[in-house]
């Protein structure tokens, strides 16, 4: 069903989402320029600059801690408030993130996530935003464009509903630079669906002077923290009621808490958002397999389920579409008697394992499931159909681990690497990890350079280190100088990424 | 009887106010109405001259914007002070962020504003110097370079005093703080080290720039007055001194910012456009060592440890009365904060009535300008 | 906005989700730091006191010349208010604006500032202000019946005959001479006291009911005491002091006495060359009057030196613009017919003078002896229940003499022998002698500690000096009695009266307001000061350092 005036157009990921924050008619737009949110910003610098959204004041801000500081102010003056970032962005702006969620402000930021350095990685994962995952925002995660344009719109409202900051997660270049065809709701579908702008509470008002962002002490900040805790917990029916709405106004499933993808009789896979309102949905039979993920992994993992449903595994794909408020009960609700749950985690908990995992196995912490962490596409490595459907003839051979098993790992490299720490940790210096992120794939030669470079004889052994360091950036393989350079050269052309997809 | 025009010498504009000027013509200090943006309560120690630094500066800028005015705070002294749930000390829309983005949550507010159609509304951010000079710069940049609508006031007490008086970029040379104690052979605060924010910000070019202190009320509030005639980014930087911080007298607070200027280490100055316009003359200078006496945190500056150290802040402050003309002053401060020769219908009118006597810029961009009357200076 | 309750039974679903921020409202309410009271943290309370200013205590009138002057700066109405403040302890400050030695204008303050306040000037600005606009002394209170004599018409008589008239009582003045003043009239020359001030301001004391008998010397006291109920002895010094100098053949007279005759319009005949005998006030008059009665050489011989002369300055400065030439550290030795002998003095080790031994010869006409002044004290002098002693009326500190109901009071008192000091001393005998006929005692009010200089902020006292008034041109002098020294004019008199530092009083310069960092002072509006917040003042004392005027004292809390 087409809502838009122009119909379905084939779009890039950014320039839908420029196009559906439009709609929403933001009155500040403010944003720090960061791969690979930059298309979305850029086009909504332009549709500024050229009149087509109106009464919006787009402040290029020199950081993103500026960006969410000034969206900070803004929301607290009143206006729809809108920003984007990414990585190390959303890391350098987190001091803000945490303080525009305690001040209660209905902001919505894009998070076109991407990997957190070191080493520098500037393609798509989820430990961006997942590292704020207590930071007080709605985190929603979108798993197409499609889903992406609805769950902004809807994150407007949501956001000012319950006056707290919503967080719409896109997969980085997977989703914001990939051409799909898109269907953008028009302006006086998004005019009739959201509550007016000027509807929004104003906490900086001259007619009603008030203190905004008091120091809490002892005895009042639990309590602040309490009612936080029950703002989210009341946002699970918040969210599912605006996806329900969106259903309703658009005919589209997008939003809510949880979406389902099955193998129907015909052989079309399709996902539904689970209603929150329980007993409408069916619970797995112990012999069904529940994959879990997040993002545009779904997408990859839908090709999957004929081919595996053809092969006799019965597979049930779960779509966290809220992280925030986590879908605990809804959760339990879905998997019902699943014996075995996969979870595809795009962000590592070093030493302990996949973070949506751990969310997962508190929430069925009774179910009676092994959970089967698998840290996948971390840093933009692709999740191939490939990959996804051995992994789940795993899962249905139990031969997944129910510690974190990591999908397509090179061995050879960690191997490699493994050895040369080794040897470094002999002559008393070095780890695997410092020798792989300072680029030299483990190469033993250069690890005892290194040696000599960390431990200087004297004063005059100093330029010496510079240069060792300089060889050590450019190893002859290209793959670290990739990562030096990609920041910019990559964002150009991502057509890599695109082919991926 | 007809009202004479005569000489108002008796205390001139050096006091708040005085009975024998008409309400207007006083200090905003003086009035009987004053908004006391900053009211009773607030948790500042005995004789904090930031607290009574900004009260000054919130009821003028008040006045000017008409009640029309919200403050964004930065983390420090003043917004802990002020604002311990479930109490505040603010009569006005206030709001605190964060230590280092009051800049940006202004320039915020003020696009909000924007957005909104509202041009009437002012906003103003403040901060200490540590939420200014250090971890507030970047931001303070930004919203500079953008010449964002916004007034910055910048309540240098000269050190992190809120967390127990540590050095920050504003700390002078030789003076004692918790991290550079008095011991060694320089003790205090390294010489050559730390910066004026005032010129950094006329390093923007903004549209206006100026120096106060506490020390002389009738200055300040021109200032703001000028401040708030202008549109785009101004900074103020006010001369707070702290009692606790400085090891003075809670009593002696105006007096030591007075003495900070009298002896030249505190420059009051103005700047538009990047371009210096004016400097207050100096009324009765008197050696740096008067102004460091009274002050604990110069105790071994005073009892001659190192006697370079005396030399280094004379120096310091011949610099700025070279550099700055103080023994002469110039430019517009010079008429309204010496008062030999004001008079009451029309010198200390035009003080504090009306708006800078310097041709307001032609402007980076079109919102760059005086505000006329409604912007409440007539 | 409305703040939010913390409920913890209530399980929110759209609720503020920030309970730090607080809902503020306009003034005061739920939410306002007002609440907590931070004077609980002040050892030291601020106090705002009334001090006694240095001219006010150097007033030998007790004029509270602070006060007036506060109302003076005002301008406009303020200068009536001014005047009636003067009036309540000196009904003639027209002639005190100009006769008066100012003795509060050198303990003034601001002369170490810059300038002292020409109070004097303001005083006489306010005085003649009052003549020209006609303004009346207050009406006396209910009648008494009581009678009252005073012998003499002087400044002591006639500031004691309006004070007692004030309280009721009749008064009746009985002056020796044919016209009423005293030695205002007699003693001052017309050029320091033009006679229509005088006048005038003995007419208006006059229209309070007081009756003035001229030419009716007082012989009598037993027959006083009878007729009246209460006499007051207001007699001045008019007769001249002689030293006894040989003269032979030669015109020498007494000061007073040419003062009194050139005022009666009997002038001396003094020749071409007159020499004035003496280094005190009186000597100046006579030196300057002898110049404008036609004397072209006047020089005044003084045995010490000019600094030691006991003329204030301003008058000497004056003489010596008119012409007059001095000779220090001389005496005279002998007078003849065309010559004065005089002898050289040096200064011993302490200061005095002592005879060298060296003559000299200094030629002139007439000299005039200005060495003393003696009160004619015959009324009394057969009465032994009065005590004379070194010329003057014992009196107790009733200001009574040893006669019940007889008092005393100026020069026949002990005492200064100025016309201030007899004003002041004039208006305590009318109060005392009220007390003696109404029952009861009268206390002068305790006055308030004075203000040192070192209590003012003088930082707040912009640079200006006092005024400089014109005078008459020095051709223009000698030719006749015109009054030398220029009234300000209204707007150097408002400029004069505002260079006051209204020392120890608040003025309501708004700084104790202004300055309080925690808005702890409240402005009670236009004339009514201060109060201070003691629910919020933390004792910073920021007030009292900050006080231009000295007019805040910290003084222990006591709680």
């Amino acid at each position: 069903m087409t809502t838009s005036d122009t119909g379905v157009q084939l779009l890039e990921g950014s320039q839908a989402v420029a196009q559906a924050i439009s709609r929403a008619r933001p009155g500040v737009v403010c944003a720090y320029p960061i791969s690979p949110q930059t298309h979305i910003v850029e086009a909504l610098s332009a549709a500024v600059r050229k009149g087509t959204l109106p009464h919006c004041e787009y402040i290029n801000v020199e950081s993103e801690f500026a960006a969410m500081s000034v969206a900070i102010g803004s929301s607290a003056a009143g206006a729809r408030t809108y920003t984007a970032t990414a990585s190390q962005g959303l890391l350098y702006m987190a001091e803000a993130v945490y303080n525009a969620a305690g001040l209660g402000l209905p902001i919505v930021m894009t998070v076109a996530s991407r990997a957190i350095g070191s080493p520098i990685n500037i393609w798509n994962d989820h430990s961006d935003s997942l590292s704020q995952r207590d930071s007080g925002w709605l985190q929603l995660f979108a798993a197409d464009n499609q889903e992406a344009v609805d769950l902004h719109i809807q994150a407007f409202a949501i956001a000012e509903e319950l006056r707290l900051p919503v967080m719409v997660c896109m997969d980085g270049f997977v989703l914001t630079h990939a051409l799909e065809l898109v269907d953008i709701p028009s302006q006086d579908a998004v005019d009739a669906f959201l509550p007016p702008a000027s509807d929004i509470h104003a906490e900086m008002d001259v007619a009603t002077p008030g203190t905004v962002g008091t120091m809490a002490g002892p005895d009042i900040f639990t309590e602040t923290k309490y009612v936080s805790y029950q703002q989210h917990v009341a946002a699970h029916d918040v969210v599912e009621k605006w996806g329900q709405r969106w259903f309703d106004t658009f005919g589209r499933d997008a939003g809510g808490l949880v979406r389902l993808y099955e193998t129907s009789d015909d052989g079309v896979v399709g996902g539904t958002k689970v209603p929150a309102a329980s007993g409408k949905v069916r619970g797995c039979d112990p012999n069904e397999i529940v994959v879990i993920a997040m993002g545009s992994t779904l997408g990859t993992m839908q090709a999957v389920l004929p081919e595996l449903a053809d092969e006799g595994i019965r597979v049930r794909l779960v779509g966290i579409t809220s992280f925030r408020p986590f879908p605990d009960a809804l959760l339990r609700e879905v998997i019902g008697q699943a014996r075995r749950v996969v979870v595809i985690d795009r962000a590592v908990q070093l030493g302990i394992g996949g973070v949506l995992t751990g969310e997962i196995r508190r929430a069925l912490y009774d179910s009676g499931a092994s959970v089967h962490p698998v840290a996948a596409g971390l840093g933009g490595r692709p999740i191939t159909e490939k990959s996804l459907a051995e992994l789940v003839r795993q899962a249905s051979r139990g031969e997944l681990d129910v510690h974190l098993n990591w999908m397509d790992l090179r061995h050879d490299v960690v191997d490699a690497a493994v050895e040369a720490s080794a040897r470094a940790t002999a002559e008393g210096v070095g780890s695997a990890a410092a020798a792989m992120a300072e680029g030299d794939s483990g190469r033993p030669v250069q690890r005892a350079e290194r040696v000599t470079v960390e431990t200087p004889a004297d004063d005059s052994g100093r330029p010496g280190q510079r240069a060792q360091r300089a060889t050590v950036e450019t190893p002859a393989d290209d793959s670290g100088r990739l990562s030096q350079r990609a920041e910019r050269a990559t964002v150009e052309t991502p057509a890599n990424q695109e082919t991926e997809k | 009887m007809v009202k004479i025009n005569v000489p108002f010498l008796q205390t001139g504009s050096l006091v708040a106010g005085n009975r024998l000027l008409d309400e207007q013509d006083r200090a905003v200090a003086s009035w009987q109405n004053r908004e006391s943006s900053l009211t009773t309560g607030h948790r500042a120690c005995q004789g904090c001259a930031e607290a009574l630094g900004a009260r000054w500066v919130l009821d003028t800028a008040y006045d000017c914007a008409d009640g029309k005015l919200m403050v964004a705070n930065a983390t420090g002294c003043l917004e802990v002070f002020s604002t311990l749930y479930p109490e505040s000390g603010w009569k006005l829309p206030w709001i605190h962020s964060l230590f280092a983005n009051a800049a940006s949550v202004a320039t915020g507010m003020v696009a909000a504003l924007a957005a909104k159609g509202d041009t009437e509304t002012r906003v103003v951010a403040q901060g200490g110097d540590g939420g200014t000079v250090d971890i507030g710069m970047a931001c303070i940049s930004g919203m500079f370079e953008r010449n964002d609508d916004v007034l910055f006031v910048c309540y240098d007490n000269q050190g992190y005093m809120n967390t127990g008086v540590q050095r920050s970029g504003a700390t002078p040379p030789t003076a004692r703080t918790a991290t550079t104690p008095p011991v060694g052979p320089h003790p205090g605060q390294a010489f050559g080290q730390g910066k004026f924010m005032p010129l950094i910000a006329m390093g923007h070019e903004i549209p206006y720039v100026a120096t106060a202190s506490v020390a002389d009320l009738r200055d300040l509030e021109r200032k703001v007055r000028t401040a708030m005639s202008y549109r785009g980014a101004r900074y103020l930087h006010v001369f707070v001194p702290c009692p606790l911080g400085w090891g003075s007298e809670s009593g002696q607070s105006i007096q030591i910012a007075r003495l900070a200027v009298r002896c030249g280490l505190f420059p009051l100055i103005e700047a538009v456009n990047g371009e210096l316009v004016g400097s207050t003359k100096i009324r009765d200078r008197v050696d740096v060592m008067d102004y460091l006496k009274p002050q604990r945190r110069f105790a071994h500056v005073v009892a001659g440890k190192d006697p370079e150290q005396l030399a280094g802040l004379r120096a310091i402050a011949e610099k700025n009365i070279r550099r700055y003309r103080l023994l002469e002053g110039f430019g517009p401060s010079t008429e309204s904060s010496n008062t030999e020769s004001s008079n009451a219908e029309s010198s200390n009118a035009e003080s504090s009535n009306t708006g800078p006597s310097v041709e307001p810029p032609a402007g980076r961009d079109e919102t760059t300008g005086p505000v006329t009357t409604e912007g409440g200076v007539a | 906005m409305s703040a939010v309750p913390v409920n913890l039974t209530a399980q929110p679903t759209t609720a503020h989700p920030n309970l730090a921020n607080v809902d503020i409202g306009r003034a005061t309410g739920p939410g306002t730091s007002a609440v907590y009271h931070t004077g609980g943290w002040r050892t030291e309370r601020p106090v705002y006191v009334d001090l006694l200013p240095p001219c006010s205590a150097a007033c030998p009138a007790s004029e509270e010349i602070q006060a007036w002057l506060y109302e003076a700066a005002e301008g406009s109405d303020g200068y009536e208010h001014a005047w009636r403040k003067i009036v309540e302890v000196n009904p003639m400050p027209a002639i005190m604006g100009r006769i008066c030695y100012h003795p509060c204008q050198t303990a003034c303050n601001r002369v170490q500032v810059d300038t002292q306040v020409g109070i004097n000037a303001v005083e006489r600005f306010l005085g003649d202000l009052a003549l020209e606009r006609g303004w009346s002394l207050p009406a006396p209170k209910q009648e008494t019946g009581k009678r009252i004599l005073i012998v003499g018409s002087g400044p002591a008589g006639l500031s004691a005959s309006y004070h007692l008239r004030m309280l009721g009582h009749a008064v009746t003045v009985r002056e020796a001479q044919e016209e009423l003043g005293g030695m205002m009239r007699y003693g001052i020359p017309e050029y320091r006291l033009p006679r229509d001030i005088l006048d005038a301001e003995v007419a208006r004391i006059a229209a309070t009911g007081v009756t003035f008998e001229v030419a009716t010397p007082v012989t009598d006291l037993p027959a006083a005491c009878t007729e009246f109920d209460a006499v007051l002895i207001a007699v001045g010094a008019g007769q001249g002091a002689h030293a006894d100098i040989p003269a032979i053949d030669a015109k020498v007279l007494d000061a007073v006495t040419m003062l009194h005759d050139t005022a009666a319009g009997d002038a001396p005949l003094l020749g071409r060359r007159v020499a004035v005998y003496g280094g005190g006030n009186t000597a100046m008059d006579a030196a300057r009057t002898a110049r404008r009665l036609g004397a072209s050489d006047t020089v005044i011989i003084y045995r010490r030196t000019q600094a030691q002369m006991p003329a204030h300055s301003e008058e000497f400065e004056d003489a010596v613009l008119e012409g007059v030439r001095a000779q220090w550290l001389t005496t005279i030795k002998d007078v003849d017919h065309d010559a004065i002998h005089v002898e050289r003095m040096e200064l011993d080790a302490n200061g005095r003078p002592v005879p060298t031994g060296e003559f000299d010869e200094v030629h002139a006409d007439a000299v005039v002896l200005a060495i003393g002044q003696n009160v004619d004290l015959t009324l009394v002098e057969n009465d032994d229940a009065i005590d004379v002693t070194d010329g003057v009326i014992g009196i107790n500190e009733s200001m009574m003499t040893g006669r019940a109901g007889v008092f005393a009071a100026g020069d026949a008192a002990p005492g200064e022998r100025t016309a201030t000091f007899a004003i002041g001393q004039g208006r305590i005998a009318a109060h005392h002698m009220d007390a003696y006929l109404m029952g009861g005692e009268f206390t002068t009010p305790e006055r308030p500690n004075q203000v040192p200089f070192s209590r003012l902020n003088t930082w707040y006292y912009s640079d200006a000096p006092e005024q400089v008034r014109d005078t008459l041109d020095a051709a223009r002098r000698i030719t006749g009695f015109e009054e030398v020294l220029h009234g300000l004019t209204e707007t150097s008199a408002l400029f004069e009266a505002r260079r006051c530092m209204s020392c120890g009083n608040c003025f309501e310069c708004d700084n104790c307001y202004g300055m309080c960092p925690d808005d702890a002072i409240i402005k009670l509006g236009p004339g009514k000061r201060f109060e201070i917040d003691l629910d919020y003042c933390k004792g910073c004392s920021i007030c009292a350092t900050e006080c231009p005027c000295g007019a805040i004292d910290m003084v222990p809390e006591t709680r």
